[in-house]
């Protein structure tokens, strides 16, 4: 008979379908976030943070002053290694004449300022969140997590996890650009 | 550190606990649902995790802060998304994750009907088939039939047929 082995076939085609569709959605770089940021398109949340104490010349953060130019957010602490290991791609950014803010995330203020200290601080603007009550307004699940906001102020992009030569090449660099000349010169 | 040996099962601190018992039961009713968004589908109220712990304190001062449940819970919703939620919502997104299932099991029990009862009517068939009488079959049960006394019981003429 021949329907019965069409419907042996059946599972075979259902495995292979989602082996397809698997690979195809597990291949592509973009998006792969596991939890999407709700806050995308929307304001950023409002933020009141004070410098760390101690940290020369450098303010904190205000979420009024994101509005005028585009702005880089980004969570960060000490005893976060993957941090450390993004750090040449924020102080890059900066090189670059890029804003880029650092949030202070769930450190004891001497570790963050040692961290800064050692490694160079690539932040324009420093907030401290020891209490990490800023970081759930964010929406943060961990550090480090990159926020790309808008000159009106509003969050366009989220990255989590550290960002790598490549990701600032063919992510951060393209949008910020993007968002830059969307604008027009300030 | 005592009190941390004493009741091992709970993730929730002696110190978070509200001094209204009954926003301090909405509050561990709602942190059943929220998920804790570091941990592999555990709620805040299970996990151990520092975020969680943070989440659980917001639920409760949105509480204290005359917040309904759903005002508590949309609070974070509106911070990490439709993810924190452990049961998904029933909007257009999540369709196919609400009515996959039962669409599939509708379908395999119609599958199973209509197969079960093709094989009904096969089986029928082909045990009508074996049981046909050749001709010569058919002409020997004539003649037994009509050499058979008629008589209104059939159990006895059986027997007396076969004898």
């Amino acid at each position: 008979m021949k329907m019965p082995r069409l419907i042996f076939l059946l599972p075979v085609a259902l495995v292979a379908l989602l082996a397809i569709a698997f690979t195809m959605l597990l291949s592509t770089d973009r998006n792969r976030d596991i939890i999407p940021s709700a806050l995308l398109s929307r304001p950023a949340p409002t933020t009141e943070l004070p410098s760390l104490v101690g940290l020369e010349g450098i303010a904190g953060i205000s979420s009024p002053d994101f509005v005028g130019d585009v702005t880089v957010v980004n969570f960060f602490a000490s005893w976060c290694v993957p941090c450390l290991a993004e750090h040449p791609a924020i102080t890059e950014l900066t090189r670059r004449g890029y804003r880029v803010w650092g949030i202070n995330y769930r450190d004891p203020e001497p570790d963050g300022l040692d961290w800064l200290a050692r490694h160079g601080n690539p932040y324009a603007k420093v907030g401290t969140d020891q209490e990490a009550r800023a970081g759930l307004d964010w929406g943060v699940t961990g550090v480090p997590e990159t926020f790309i906001i808008d000159r009106q102020g509003i969050i366009r992009h989220k990255h989590s996890g550290p960002i790598t030569p490549q990701i600032l090449a063919q992510e951060i660099v393209p949008i910020l650009q993007e968002l830059a000349d969307e604008g027009g010169e300030p | 550190m005592m009190t941390a040996w004493a009741q091992p099962v709970l993730a929730i601190g002696p110190d978070e606990i509200l001094d209204d018992p009954v926003l301090e039961i909405r509050a561990r009713s709602i942190s059943k649902h929220l998920r804790c968004v570091v941990c592999q589908n555990q709620s805040i109220d299970d996990s151990n995790a520092e975020i969680a712990r943070d989440m659980r304190l917001i639920v409760r001062e949105r509480l204290v802060a005359g917040d309904s449940d759903d005002e508590a819970i949309s609070y974070l919703v509106s911070r990490y998304g439709d993810y924190v939620l452990l049961q998904p919502p029933f909007k257009a997104a999540t369709l196919p994750l609400w009515l996959g299932p039962p669409i599939l099991v509708l379908f395999v029990g119609f599958l199973v009907i209509v197969r079960t009862r093709r094989k009904l009517v096969q089986s029928a068939k082909s045990s009508a088939g074996s049981n046909s009488h050749s001709a010569a079959d058919a002409k020997r049960l004539d003649a037994i039939i009509s050499a058979t006394p008629t008589s209104d019981d059939t159990n006895e003429t059986m027997g007396k047929t076969l004898s």
